[in-house]
Order: C-alpha cells, then sequence, then structure tokens
C-alpha cells in the first residue's frame, strides 16, 4: 500500500485532480478554499499544465468551458459567494454538455456571510446552480481521504455523462490535515470524439453549444439530458449506513456535519438508544434507495446539517410521509457538538417511548 | 491501545501554534493512528490570536473541533483566559509563564506553568517556545514515544530550513526535561538521546 501522507483537504482535492489527469485549473482566491488554488500554482505546471487565476470567477468557469470543449479535464474551485458567480458557466456547461469539475468548500451565507464551515449551498448545488433545467452529479465528502477519492472520481463520471459534476466541501474539511494514502496518477483517459480539436477536413465538424432557437429542438435537448439523468439515478445512487439495520431512529447527515452524527450516535448507542446514521455521499443523485428502505424499518429520522434545513426536503420525499422526519442544524459558520446533536436524538427518543408507537 | 486525545493549542499569530500542533500530528501519523489537525483561519490569523485543535486516536475522529480538551496548551492571557475552563476536570493545561501572570483557578485540573518563551530566548531558540511546550506535552502525557516526535520534527522543519533541525531538536529537548517540583514525568527522553 501507498504511504500515508498528511495533507490539508484543500491540498488533498488539487493533487487528486492532477492526479485524475486534471491538466486545467482555473481559479479566483476566496477563503476558505485558497490553499487549492496555491497548491495549483506550484504544482501544476510542474505537471505539464496550465493555472491560472482569471480576472474573476466568471471568467475561470468560462476557461473550464473552453478547455473542457477542447476534450481536456479542467476544474474550477471556490467558495459558496464566488460559486454563485460561476452559475451562469455551469448551465452553459449543462446546455452544451460539458464535463468538469467545480469545487465548492462552502463558507457561511447568504450574502458575502462570513469565513466558517457551512453547508448552506446544498439547495444551490442540488437544484438550482444556474439557470435552466438541469442537475449536476454533487458528490459529498466527509474526510481528507474522501476528498481525495471523491474528486479522482468526479472527473471519470463527468466524462462519462458529459456534465460537470460538483464537490460539496466545506471549510472545515478544506482547512483540517488528516492523513491520506493518494491514488496512482491516471495514465488513460478516456476518448472524447465530441470535443473542438479541429476536423482536419477528416471528419464533419464538432460543435459546442447551448443556443437552440427552434424550441422543439431545445425539448429535445432537454428530454434526452433527463433521459441520461434517470440512468444516473439508477445507477449512481451512494451511502454509506452506519448501524441502520436494528436503529429505531436514523439520522441522515451529509460531509462534516455527518462526522459530528457519527459522534453523537456511537454516544447514543452508549445510552442504549437504537439510532444509526446514513451518510449520503452522493447529493444528486440523492440516494432516495438507501432513505427509503431506512423508513420502512425506523420509526423516526433526524436529519443534521450545517444550515436552517435543506437536504431534510430531500429526506421528506424519500420518506413520503411513513415516519416523522425531524430537522436540527446549526448555521452561519457553527458547527454543530456531538453533544448538542445527541440532546437532539435523545429528545425524539422520548417522544418515541412517550407516544403512542 | 492508547487513549484517545484531545488537544487544544492556543496563542498569538506568529507563536508557532499551528507548527507545534503539526509535530503533535506527524507523531500520530508516524505512530499510524488516526489524527486530525484543525486551525483557526481567516483574517484572525493575521497578527490576531491562532488556535489550532489536534486529534490522536485510534478510532475514526468525529469532530475535529476540539471544544472539550484534554490538554490546552496556552501561550498568551488571552487564550489562557478563553479556554481554561473548556478543559475537561482531570485534563492538563500548559501555560508559557513569560506570557500568562496569571494562572487559571481550577484545582480539578493539573497546571503546568513552563517560562517557555524566557527559555527558548536563553539558549538562542527564539521562536521556538511551542516546541518546547510540546515537548512538556510530551513528558507529562505521553501521547506517542519520543523516537516519533523526533522524527515529526524531521518532517516538519522544510528542506530550505534544515540549518533550524538541531535546534528544534533542542527546544523540544528542553521541554522534555522541565520539571516543576513535584510531577514524575510519564515520558522520558530515550538514553541513546543526542542533540548534534
Amino acid at each position: 500500500m501507498t504511504e500515508k501522507v498528511l495533507m490539508k483537504g484543500n491540498e488533498a482535492l488539487a493533487e487528486a485532480a492532477i492526479r485524475a489527469g486534471c491538466r486545467f485549473f482555473f481559479g479566483y482566491p476566496i477563503t476558505p478554499q485558497t490553499e487549492l488554488a496555491a497548491y495549483m500554482a506550484k504544482r501544476m505546471g510542474k505537471a505539464g499544465g496550465v493555472y491560472l487565476q482569471a480576472e474573476s470567477e466568471i471568467a475561470a468557469i468560462n476557461m473550464v468551458y473552453g478547455a473542457s470543449a477542447a476534450g481536456k479535464r479542467a476544474m474550477t474551485s471556490s467558495s459558496s459567494p464566488g460559486i454563485s458567480l460561476k452559475g451562469e458557466g455551469i448551465s452553459y456547461m449543462a446546455g452544451a454538455d460539458l464535463p468538469g469539475v467545480i469545487i465548492n468548500v462552502q463558507r457561511g451565507g447568504p450574502g458575502l456571510g462570513g469565513i466558517q464551515p457551512s453547508q448552506s449551498d446544498y439547495f444551490q448545488a442540488t437544484r438550482a446552480t444556474g439557470h435552466g433545467d438541469f442537475h449536476l452529479i454533487v458528490l459529498a465528502p466527509s474526510t481528507v481521504q474522501e476528498m481525495t477519492d471523491y474528486v479522482f472520481r468526479a472527473f471519470d463520471l463527468a466524462d462519462e455523462y458529459r456534465m460537470p459534476v460538483m464537490i460539496l466541501a466545506d471549510g472545515m474539511l478544506g482547512q483540517m490535515m488528516e492523513p491520506v494514502v493518494l491514488p496512482e496518477p491516471k495514465t488513460e483517459l478516456p476518448e472524447k470524439p465530441w470535443a473542438v480539436t479541429g476536423h482536419r477536413g477528416e471528419r464533419p465538424h464538432n460543435v459546442v453549444n447551448s443556443l437552440y432557437l427552434k424550441p422543439e429542438e431545445l425539448e429535445d435537448t432537454n428530454i434526452e439530458r433527463f433521459e441520461r439523468y434517470e440512468r444516473i439515478k439508477a445507477a449512481e445512487q451512494r451511502a454509506e449506513e452506519y448501524l441502520v439495520d436494528d436503529a429505531d431512529i436514523v439520522v441522515v447527515a451529509f460531509g462534516a456535519s455527518s462526522r459530528i452524527a457519527r459522534s453523537a450516535v456511537n454516544k447514543a448507542r452508549e445510552k442504549g438508544i437504537k439510532v444509526g446514521l446514513i451518510r449520503p455521499i452522493t447529493l444528486w443523485p440523492f440516494p432516495v434507495n438507501a432513505i427509503g428502505a431506512a423508513a420502512d424499518r425506523a420509526k423516526a429520522i433526524l436529519t443534521v446539517e450545517m444550515n436552517m434545513g435543506q437536504m431534510v426536503e430531500d429526506v421528506r420525499l424519500a420518506v413520503c410521509g411513513r415516519v416523522p422526519v425531524e430537522f436540527f442544524g446549526r448555521a452561519g459558520g457553527i458547527i454543530p457538538t456531538p453533544v448538542e446533536t445527541l440532546a437532539a436524538i435523545e429528545r425524539i427518543a422520548a417522544s418515541l417511548e412517550g407516544g403512542a408507537r | 491501545m492508547a487513549p484517545t486525545v484531545n488537544i487544544l493549542l492556543a496563542g498569538f499569530g506568529g507563536q508557532g501554534i499551528l507548527f507545534a500542533g503539526k509535530l503533535i500530528a506527524y507523531a500520530g501519523l508516524i505512530e499510524k493512528r488516526e489524527l486530525s489537525w484543525l486551525p483557526s483561519y481567516g483574517p484572525e490569523m493575521r497578527g490576531g490570536t491562532a488556535n489550532c485543535s489536534v486529534c490522536l486516536s485510534d478510532e475514526p475522529i468525529g469532530s475535529p473541533l476540539v471544544l472539550e480538551p484534554d490538554v490546552l496548551v496556552a501561550m498568551n492571557q488571552p487564550s489562557l483566559d478563553k479556554f481554561a475552563d473548556a478543559v475537561v476536570p482531570g485534563g492538563k493545561i500548559i501555560v508559557d509563564s513569560t506570557m500568562c501572570q496569571r494562572l487559571p483557578e481550577r484545582d480539578d485540573v493539573d497546571i503546568f506553568p513552563v517560562p517557555s518563551t524566557q527559555l527558548a530566548e536563553d539558549n538562542g531558540l527564539k521562536g521556538l517556545a511551542s516546541v518546547i511546550l510540546v515537548g512538556k506535552l510530551l513528558r507529562e502525557i505521553g501521547f506517542c514515544d519520543p523516537r516519533a516526535l523526533d522524527e515529526a520534527i524531521a518532517k516538519s522543519v522544510p528542506p530550505k530550513k534544515a540549518h533550524l533541525l538541531p535546534k528544534n531538536r533542542k527546544a523540544f529537548e528542553i521541554g522534555m526535561l522541565n520539571e516543576d517540583g513535584e510531577s514524575v514525568p510519564v515520558c522520558s527522553l530515550p538514553d541513546d538521546w543526542a542533540v548534534e
């Protein structure tokens, strides 16, 4: 096995991207993701790629559009307010069926907000990163190792389905160091016969475009894209389950808050409360199958997030009224503590005992 | 199996708080343990207060943010005042007593004042007070093998600053040898320990 090294989450994202074959990185500094761009500035040239600090976030995402249209693996990264700026470009990429990886190391919002960790861009990532009918594949790492593994996987998913993939991290995961095993660099990348690389008179023109003035044509592209989304929903849902089998209460939490939730679950188990954890790895496609199955067995579900309650809506859709779904969260850059998360679990346990069930 | 230990290091920016945390984290890496290192970040790092959470464990680490430390290393009075009450009963507080005049009034924790900034200056180790405190921390709680920490120092001092390696080791040694009357060290330097 390769040696474990100690890395910041932001640095691990960057190194894994390079190892996944990304040779074009376009960024713009913003706390708490700046180390990612700084690492790229240092390493990308040596890897034979291009690191470019754009004049704005908007420019950076459009550079990703360009590099991706030319068939190259390209990435940009930012934090919440910067991702809002990239929204238009991401929508264009979706409309043009372009792969690409976008990293959001979230901070508290709305507006300029703060710089401490948050998960308040869940809606933005899974519902409406930009205008128009489209989705991103959204992956939510919870450790520095997963930052590495998921960004490595993100490039493959993006190429396979020809769509942008987002890594939804946060300031805590970006700033912290943990031991990590880095993947072996990729030596072979998929062919991209659709890329605009010059036809040399040997084939018809390839066109990368998101403008369709005839509504019938535009509708066709939407329908084709949503058929693809259905295939992704069937094939790519991922979730980690922890002590779920005999659980009366199932906690659902992703990313940084899933770590706190896991500590709280362990403490609740010590107190004899039958509780488990489902950690969605893909936020889109949302792991409705895992959560639906849990709703068949459990008596109540608790969603824990670092926001005012966003993923809880997807959990409620998956549960479809079968059991009560409660929410506990902290916002504005506050990381919930295991103690207060345990208290939320205990409140539900008490209500189950006192209730008619 | 070594116990889980949650450490909070706090002081001014520039005192070596993050570096000291990194030494502890690397020692954990070398001993193949689970660990996390989480700095405070943002504008406060530029001349203001700096703090850093380090967790060492044999289990996967939940929250990397240490709110109730087993050990607090405080390098200035505001940090000591802010975090002393958060230390768990039975925990330990290591204080840079050059920088802190008032010690916390708690009798349910062990408090170890070490004049580390003064000791660093007296020994020509300016800027390495935090490494002295890491030595003291290891002496009092024994979170790793001293050789692992020595290796961690070698890993953490960048190649460009290789000439500072002996100074870092010396600072670590001063901390490991720091007595304060009653305490019996949990961890001692190996017999064949030598600083060039």
